[in-house]
């Protein structure tokens, strides 16, 4: 018998008494402590805690019904953690110990999940390359000279790498989806409201969605329904009754008969890789097997949805990242002689580039004289890509795009460019924009094996239907069990060790 | 169409957002600030006559709470990662206001 690793395997094995909890526990701090040191995907790693907890969790009489028991789980370190470290990988917050658990992390641990660590970030998670983090890169497992993308690019590579099952991000314009498909994992951005927001360090509040990263869909939906819920401390969360998402994958699993998968072939334009494309159009096929249609459908305001997205998230930034003046928590500048100069110096010192230079942007589009012509106006032109999307979705049940235009990119390449960088969320940004439930499942390689990742996004609320076509493609398929050269060695033949 | 974003504006928003910048940055900036949106001016093509701001997706509208007293962190707790404070009088302390 193999080790077990995914979720279900750990959630099982460790029910059935087969293996205990603090075993589990120790494996994947092992898996850190043995190949984190070339790829930075821990900011903070906590196995004191963590073992204390897995041992809690064998001396409970009724563990055996938790539904992710002994599961161990990084998290990105945007999350509130009570006391742990949590940095948002900000000098701002550099030893930042919060008073409270964010929701999501009381949620994985009353489902019996172990946290075993923080993981790096883009500061702020503004970023897609997760170099921005003032601790240095996270570098792809899959290619240690390459970014794993961002900004949860630890949560991605984390799993990459298999040292963890399953890990917590935050998305916001694709930071979730564009590392998980970079890294060559799933990667779930839930509707915007399906999971509360509550301990999230903000970005951008009409955006931010919470979600997990694993190595197979089912896990991701097994996190989903630990995850999902209202929650009173998140006013934007939803009261929209929740499914049960491991449960809706059993409906008629690997049928897609009478499913309709829109493609928006219009956006594919000249600065979409030739492989990118190629595995996307592979999948397709493969959904058609299944029994679904694939229908062309028009996003034409999705081409706008780049300078949208950096308008209305740098205009909410601004505001957002007002608090850290110094005062209630986080770096306070030494020596000011007045208030006014304590907030400019703590924010000068505090705050890297990509932060100071969206804060800049966000205060401009906000300010007097040009909140109409670019906040007004993006928001206007956000109603136009919603309504895009409800208008494909009278003619189709998914659409399926890229999740990135290119495979991971080496890193440095695109740190002195922020419009090129932005673009690598050019897929991803839209469905926060329209508040959408999306996907990333990996569906091959380019350029021999950067990992490539297929998006499926749905109607508002339709989560479980897109983790539905999204775990029947990897049924048939066998990209979710490929792993990088830099992963362990697999403990296929260590059954012994239990 | 709005003018380009000049050096002019970049010490104007600086001071708004209670940035202070460093002389690489504001060259930086100003250009890069000037970039993006250059870029962004696509948006002002598209026709929007008549039609709403969106400023949350639909459906998660901040929802309102009651208006009750409820607990919240202790005090201790919330001066706890204050770079100064004063926990016995339960103060944040800042630089002088006031001359």
């Amino acid at each position: 018998m193999d080790r077990p690793f995914t979720v279900c395997e750990v959630r099982d094995a460790v029910a059935s008494g087969r293996v205990c909890a603090v075993e589990i526990c120790q494996a994947a701090l092992d898996r850190i402590a043995a190949s984190d040191a070339g790829i930075n995907a821990f900011r903070a790693v906590v196995p004191e805690r963590a073992l204390a907890r897995a041992a809690a969790l064998d001396a409970r009489a009724d563990r055996a019904g938790l539904p992710l028991l002994g599961v161990p789980v990084a998290l990105k370190d945007n999350l509130c953690t009570r006391g742990i470290p949590t940095t948002a990988g900000s000098r701002m917050l550099d030893g930042y110990l919060p008073p409270y658990d964010a929701a999501v992390v009381e949620r994985l641990e009353a489902a019996g999940a172990v946290v075993v660590g923080k993981t790096n970030c883009d500061e702020f998670a503004m970023g897609s390359s997760t170099e921005n983090s003032a601790y240095g890169p996270t570098r792809n497992p899959w290619a240690l000279d390459r970014t794993p993308g961002g900004s949860s690019g630890g949560s991605a590579a984390a799993v990459a790498a298999r040292m963890v099952p399953l890990s917590l991000g935050s998305d916001t314009g694709g930071s979730i989806r564009q590392p998980a498909a970079l890294c060559g994992v799933v990667g779930f951005k839930p509707s915007y409201g399906r999971v509360s927001r509550y301990g999230l360090i903000a970005f951008a509040s009409s955006l931010d969605q919470v979600g997990p990263f694993a190595t197979t869909v089912r896990d991701a939906a097994v996190a989903m329904d630990a995850l999902a819920g209202h929650d009173p401390r998140d006013s934007t969360s939803s009261t929209a009754p929740v499914p049960a998402f491991a449960r809706a994958l059993e409906q008629s699993p690997g049928n897609l008969q009478g499913l309709r998968i829109g493609i928006p072939r219009a956006l594919f334009n000249e600065g979409v890789d030739a492989d990118v494309l190629k595995a996307f159009d592979e999948a397709l096929g493969v959904a058609r097997s299944l029994g679904a249609t694939v229908l062309d459908v028009q996003l034409p305001y999705n081409a706008q949805a780049i300078p949208v997205y950096y308008i209305v998230a740098t205009a909410e930034a601004s505001s957002n990242l007002a608090r850290y003046d110094g005062v209630r928590y986080g770096f306070r500048a030494p020596g000011a002689r007045s208030l006014g100069e304590m907030y400019e110096r703590s924010r000068e010192g505090g705050f890297g580039r990509e932060v100071k230079r969206r804060i800049i942007l966000g205060t401009y589009v906000l300010s007097a004289g040009y909140y109409d012509a670019y906040y007004v106006k993006a928001q206007q032109v956000r109603t136009l890509i919603a309504r895009d999307y409800d208008a494909a979705f009278a003619q189709v049940d998914v659409i399926a795009m890229p999740t990135s235009p290119t495979p991971a990119f080496p890193l440095g390449e695109r740190t002195a460019d922020p419009v090129r960088m932005y673009l690598s969320d050019v897929f991803t940004v839209s469905a926060n924009l329209a508040g959408l439930p999306a996907v990333t499942v990996p569906c091959g390689f380019a350029a021999g094996r950067l990992p490539v990742g297929l998006q499926l996004t749905g109607r508002p609320m339709d989560d479980a239907l897109v983790l539905r076509v999204a775990h029947a493609y990897e049924r048939v398929t066998a990209w979710c069990g490929e792993q990088p050269m830099t992963a362990p060695p697999s403990p296929a033949h260590a059954a012994n060790v239990f | 169409m709005p003018h380009s974003f000049t050096r002019e504006d970049l010490d104007r928003v600086a001071r708004l957002a209670r940035l202070e910048l460093d002389a690489t940055e504001q060259d930086l900036f100003a250009r890069q600030v000037a970039g993006i949106l250059e870029y962004a001016a696509q948006i002002q093509a598209v026709d929007t006559t008549g039609v709403d701001p969106m400023s949350h997706p639909p459906g998660g509208q901040a929802a309102m709470r009651a208006d009750a007293a409820r607990p919240s962190l202790p005090r201790d707790a919330s001066l706890a990662a204050a770079p100064e404070a004063d926990l016995a009088a339960g103060l944040f302390k800042v630089p002088r206001v006031l001359g």
